[in-house]
């Protein structure tokens, strides 16, 4: 672990300051971070610690969804009445990931910046563009059985690790972050993004930005939803690749289908064809 | 807004095991090595130091969570209970004791962290059968393969602890 | 010792240093304080092979609280010889030499160290060391050495060779009417306890050295540090009252050991080096192996041939060695026998035994050959077995001193159900899931070696037996208080067990399953001795009762010496010492093998396991829902601990069928899943219902307490159980361990 400055901001527009240096790195729960920093894959400047901004409430959002901050931990979403009422898939995607002990520090915002789980990026002494841009990529042609099916590119087949951003991404929540230039809000399908000439950047925030909130839309897939995970052990491991899918159903019919795939691409993998597919049509098979 | 000093010390206030410590603290000690090398207070084990067996559980602010993974300057203010502060006093912690006489152990390593990740599951309250035991215990690895018993030992004090529930209703 | 007199041994007594472990207070070998201590992080190598050309240290030393950096060119003085590097334990070859020259051998070499005030800055400051590399070809990849192969052509001392063809092997097999050969593989393990290793060398003024290692044997790592530093042994003592598990990996010295006391020596101060989970994978590990098993039978299923081919990976220094094959020449009744062992040296560490070495691995792909067998036969896989039972040990001619196998086949089929098993593969389903039940035997050799005990027994009735044996985990400190007990009729909170110390009288590693035999046998000589030295002396006592009593017909029980046959003619243990002027009674005694006895007998711990597991059928996701393992290991000591012994063996078992293998990126010569995130070992979900049944045995031969050991037996048969129950349900064979998921579907 390099040596740091540590801050300790109390209001999200010093966060935000503070955050403008290149290298500063915000600090939530620290359950990916903290291992980042001890295996010198991410050397910041300053980290940022955000634990004490008033980001920790799952509000009543004004089209009838859920604002959830941004430090809400992974545990507290999962088994929130309101979660497991309206959005089960989600909670059931959470507890699918990691353990209780990292449930209860992982946050909100920290599941969706939570870095690829590729070998090579891990260890300092591979080529990894991801990790160093322009090193090469050297999990393409060695071990790579975990690696990206879909929408890899010649720079880089990791894939993202989370199991609750799958069914964000079915759910179609929205990333509202705040940066230097104001606040906006991202769709999720535009949030994390495929690796391309770029594998360095997971996502389309920009520098100094900030996570603040998520918002679950109003139409909830309360009824009719699972969420599948295929892993090497029966708990606490990766996803080899997992599903989560989520109907609405009219008459026995299925009206509007959702599917998102993890553990097989750079980002979750939202899959329209799947989804055109089953929608309208009898379900059943 | 707090922040390092020039020594790069962060003075932070912890109770730990009800003491209460005030420290001058480097960002980048780990609460596990805090307790571990400056406190002197060993019972906290380190077994990956990567969030991936949970040897080093400990409960902050009653929760379950790996201190491998926690700088310490981030929890200034909580309250935290290793395995040194379970029991109370001579009185064992009825996991502690379950623990033994299901021989719930072997090397005896991982157990620390077996039992203060159990006292979270007790507390959080949702482990309600043996399947969900083992789904919500499997944050703890136990190379020795005692699995078995470290299930019975908690099935037991459950079972302890929705009868007197049951009998003080 | 009679059944009769043993109150505690037997018992399933809870473990008298259980309340250590669950309060926190149970010391380990990072845990010991010392004053001014210095902290020291390993950097490893990140090339398999090459020499270093030069280390760059500067960024690293500028690290505030970093105290000194030492690399092959300032490591100091150490032993010449490799003879003075060898331990107890060490196979033939070149013993690896931490920071010895500029030479790589392997990814994860030692490198340097770095010692620093606190561990912050000796973590923090290694990752800034910087190794400038000429980088030489290397080889990780046993299918690409296992055409170079060869016969080690040292032995390894305590391993036996595949032993010499007997019949006429490859012409049986030719002329046999059901025959096949197939090829298996079962890819390196790591052993990964609990604890990482670690050594807290405290430096004392004078130059003495006490040093809390984690170790299997406080007196090889002792021996080994005075040897390689030139030391007198007086001078050096190793502690390990307690050890987060090894499983093998602490048999022999590791390079934080050589490293701390280096550090320590030179720098006149105490020094911690601990290793990382990522650098205990570049420990020794169960070696990667393939295997040829050619099986023959007639068409009732007696065996008419078996061969039994293998090579393993080792080092480029040392010729690692395991009894691999030898299994296939003892399990089963078989006249044509033939059993090769060869090695290939890769760029990796020497392995190191771990859990059942050559067994876990070598009955495996035998016992799933016999169940291809039984489907060949279309005969039931465990009728099969039973049909080939072996009266005897087909390798060497010689009898067993007990073999209950037979029962541990009967009693645990009927615990499993077994009768209720449809023979043909994919008969059995519960919705989505198959079921599959598939059964393996198990065995492994129970041995006794010389082991050395102290009994003290002082005038207020306490006893104290020490013997300088290590616990890793299967409950030593617990069975010697046991044993101490009942020797002298004594309760148990009067008995204190001391071990993990190389003061205490001369003890072999904790390994192979021989410690509860070797070391218990020695407290029993102790104890006895300290009897046959109180009868002695309430005989010399004026108007004795026990004049003229003979040593046989008396007892020591309730703090008393007496005629067994008239409790009213005895003494207190108090007025016999007060008498001769004594207050304590110290005497020694000793377990070995009878040679004699090893000419004519051989010693194997036997078991069924009994495996039901549960597939799905699309997503190709294996549970392990029930296992039943039943064994027969003579003598049990304390079935709580026997219990967990098996229990931990069956899981690590589970392991080796599904989760656990190195994988090695061959291109760069690296283990690249080195954590606990990728490396899978079973967690709390994978592991489900486990029954435990010891059958009886009564052996008094195998060992003075007849006792053999089980330490090992429980993970052997294990992973091939599983593998025979995954084809039982689901028709497909995977030859190739673990049996993951993404080769159950290609299957």
């Amino acid at each position: 672990m390099n040596r740091f400055e540590y801050v300790r901001p109390d209001t999200v527009a010093h966060a935000v300051k503070a955050l403008a240096d290149r290298d500063a790195r915000a600090l939530a729960g620290g359950t990916n971070l903290v291992d980042l920093m001890k295996y010198e894959v991410t050397r910041p400047s300053r980290v940022v610690d955000i634990n004490h901004l008033p980001l920790r409430q799952i509000e009543p959002a004004p089209d009838g969804g859920l604002t959830i901050g941004a430090l809400v931990t992974n545990s507290e979403l999962a088994w929130d009445p309101r979660i497991t009422k309206r959005y089960p898939l989600l909670a059931s995607a959470i507890l699918a990931g990691a353990s209780p002990q990292l449930r209860n520090a992982a946050t909100t915002g920290g599941n969706l910046l939570q870095r690829t789980r590729c070998y090579y990026f891990y260890d300092p002494s591979t080529a990894c563009n991801k990790r160093e841009p322009g090193s090469g990529c050297s999990a393409i042609g060695g071990v790579n059985r975990i690696h990206a099916i879909l929408g890899a590119s010649d720079g880089c087949i990791a894939v993202h690790p989370s199991d609750m951003c799958v069914a964000l991404a079915a759910l179609e929540a929205v990333v509202n972050v705040e940066g230097k230039d104001g606040k906006r809000s991202i769709p999720f399908s535009a949030f994390h993004r495929l690796p391309g000439s770029e594998p360095q950047h997971d996502n389309t925030m920009l520098q100094g930005e900030l996570i603040t909130s998520i918002t679950l839309p109003a139409s909830d897939f309360g009824s009719n939803h699972t969420y599948l995970k295929v892993r090497d052990r029966l708990s606490y491991a990766f996803a080899l690749v997992s599903v989560a899918a989520a109907l609405k159903l009219e008459g026995g019919e299925i009206r509007t289908a959702r599917v998102a795939l993890g553990g097989v691409a750079h980002k979750p993998w939202r899959d329209p064809d799947a989804e055109q597919a089953l929608s309208n049509s009898p379900g059943a098979p | 807004m707090k922040q390092s000093a020039v020594n790069g010390k962060v003075p932070i206030s912890l109770v730990i095991n009800k003491v209460r410590h005030e420290l001058d603290v480097e960002p980048w000690v780990t609460l596990l090595d805090l307790v571990r090398e400056q406190l002197q207070c060993t019972g906290t084990k380190k077994g990956c130091d990567q969030g991936q067996c949970g040897a080093c559980t400990v409960l902050i602010d009653g929760q379950r969570i790996n201190s491998c993974l926690v700088l310490a300057v981030t929890r200034d203010g909580a309250e935290i209970t290793t395995i040194e502060g379970l029991a109370d006093g001579a009185d064992l912690h009825p996991l502690q004791t379950a623990f033994i006489e299901h021989d719930a152990f072997q090397c005896g390593y991982c157990t620390p962290g077996q039992i203060c990740s159990a006292a979270g599951l007790l507390r959080e309250g949702r482990a309600h059968t043996r399947a969900e035991i083992r789904e919500y215990m499997s944050g703890n690895l136990c190379r020795c393969g005692a699995y078995t018993n470290i299930a019975d030992a908690i099935e037991d004090v459950l079972r302890q602890r929705v009868s007197t529930k049951e009998a003080a209703e | 010792m009679s059944s009769a007199e043993m109150l505690h041994v037997g018992r399933p007594i809870s473990r008298v240093d259980g309340r250590l472990k669950v309060t926190g207070q149970a010391k380990y070998a990072a845990e010991y304080p010392a004053a001014d201590l210095l902290h020291g992080c390993v950097v490893s190598s990140t090339i398999a092979a090459g020499r270093i050309i030069r280390l760059h240290t500067d960024r690293a030393r500028a690290m505030p609280g970093v105290v000194e950096i030492f690399t092959h060119e300032n490591s100091g003085k150490a032993a010449r010889q490799d003879e003075d590097w060898r331990d107890d334990i060490a196979p033939p070859g070149h013993p690896l030499r931490p920071l010895h020259s500029d030479r790589i051998q392997f990814d994860g070499q030692p490198i340097a160290l770095v010692i620093a005030e606190s561990v912050e800055a000796a973590r923090d400051a290694a990752a800034l060391v910087r190794a400038e590399c000429a980088i030489e070809p290397h080889c990780t990849q046993l299918e690409a050495k296992r055409s170079q192969a060869y016969v080690p052509p040292e032995k390894r001392s305590g391993i036996p060779p595949p032993s010499d063809p007997r019949g006429e092997p490859e012409q049986a097999f030719a002329q046999a009417p059901i025959k096949f050969s197939r090829e298996y593989r079962v890819h390196a393990e790591h052993h990964n306890p609990m604890e990482m290793f670690a050594s807290t060398c405290v430096f004392e003024p004078g130059g003495k050295l006490t040093i809390y290692d984690k170790t299997q044997g406080s007196q090889n790592v002792q021996s080994y540090v005075a040897s390689v530093f030139g030391l007198k042994p007086a001078n050096v003592r190793v502690i390990n009252h307690y050890v987060g598990g090894a499983f093998g990996s602490g048999l022999r010295p590791q390079p934080q050991l050589f490293l701390a006391v280096m550090a320590s020596l030179a720098l006149k101060r105490s020094v911690r080096v601990a290793l990382t989970r990522t650098q205990m994978f570049y420990l020794g590990y169960r070696p990667d192996t393939f295997h040829t098993v050619s099986l023959a039978s007639d068409h009732q299923g007696t065996l008419l041939s078996i061969m039994h081919d293998a090579v393993a990976e080792t080092s480029q220094y040392e010729d690692y060695q395991e009894a691999l094959v030898n299994w296939s020449g003892l399990m089963y009744r078989c006249d044509n026998v033939k059993l090769s062992y060869q090695l290939a040296k890769l760029n990796k560490a020497t392995p190191c035994d771990m859990r059942a070495p050559g067994a876990a691995n070598g009955v495996t792909v035998l016992e799933c050959a016999m169940d291809e067998l039984a489907h060949e036969l279309d005969i039931d896989p465990l009728e099969l077995r039973k049909l080939n039972f072996a009266s005897m040990d087909g390798n060497t001619g010689k009898q067993f001193t007990s073999k209950a196998l037979d029962a541990c086949y009967r009693e645990g089929a009927a615990a499993f159900g077994w009768s209720g098993r449809r023979r043909e593969p994919r008969a059995m389903r519960d919705g989505h899931e198959l079921i599959g039940w598939g059964v393996s035997t198990g065995t492994w050799e129970a041995f006794l070696q010389t082991a050395s005990a102290r009994a003290r027994l002082t005038d207020d009735c306490k006893l104290e037996v020490s013997t300088a044996a290590s616990d890793i985990g299967p409950g030593t400190w617990t069975i010697l208080t046991q044993i101490g007990a009942d020797a002298l009729g004594l309760p148990l909170e009067a008995v204190s067990a001391r071990i993990g110390d190389s003061t205490l009288p001369a003890s072999p590693v904790e390994g192979g399953s021989w410690t509860a035999a070797s070391n218990g046998s020695a407290v029993q000589a102790a104890c006895e001795a300290v009897k046959h030295t109180l009868f002695k002396r309430a005989q010399r006592m004026a108007n004795s009762p026990l004049a003229d009593a003979s040593f046989e017909h008396i007892e020591v029980k309730s703090g008393g010496i007496g005629r067994k046959d008239d409790p009213r003619r005895s003494l207190s243990i108090a007025e016999v010492m007060h008498a001769a002027d004594l207050t304590e009674i110290v005497e020694d005694g000793q377990a070995s093998a009878d040679p004699e006895q090893a000419k004519r007998y051989v010693s194997y711990t036997n078991s069924a396991v009994f495996a039901e597991v549960r597939v799905d059928e699309e997503l190709g996701i294996v549970r392990v829902a029930r296992i039943v393992c039943a064994t027969a290991a003579g003598r049990i000591l304390n079935p709580k601990t026997a219990r967990s012994q098996i229990l931990g063996g069956v899981v690590m078992g589970i392991g080796m069928a599904l989760h656990e293998e190195a994988m090695i990126d061959h291109r760069l010569g690296k283990i690249m899943n080195h954590n606990f995130a990728e490396y899978h070992v079973p967690a709390h979900a994978d592991v489900d219902d486990i029954e435990v049944i010891f059958v009886d045995e009564h052996d008094d031969k195998v060992s003075p307490l007849g006792v053999k050991g089980l330490g090992e037996i429980g993970i052997v048969g294990t992973a091939a159980a599983v593998a025979n129950a995954i084809f039982h349900a689901t028709g497909k064979r995977v030859r190739d361990f673990p049996i993951t998921i993404d080769k159950l579907l290609a299957a």
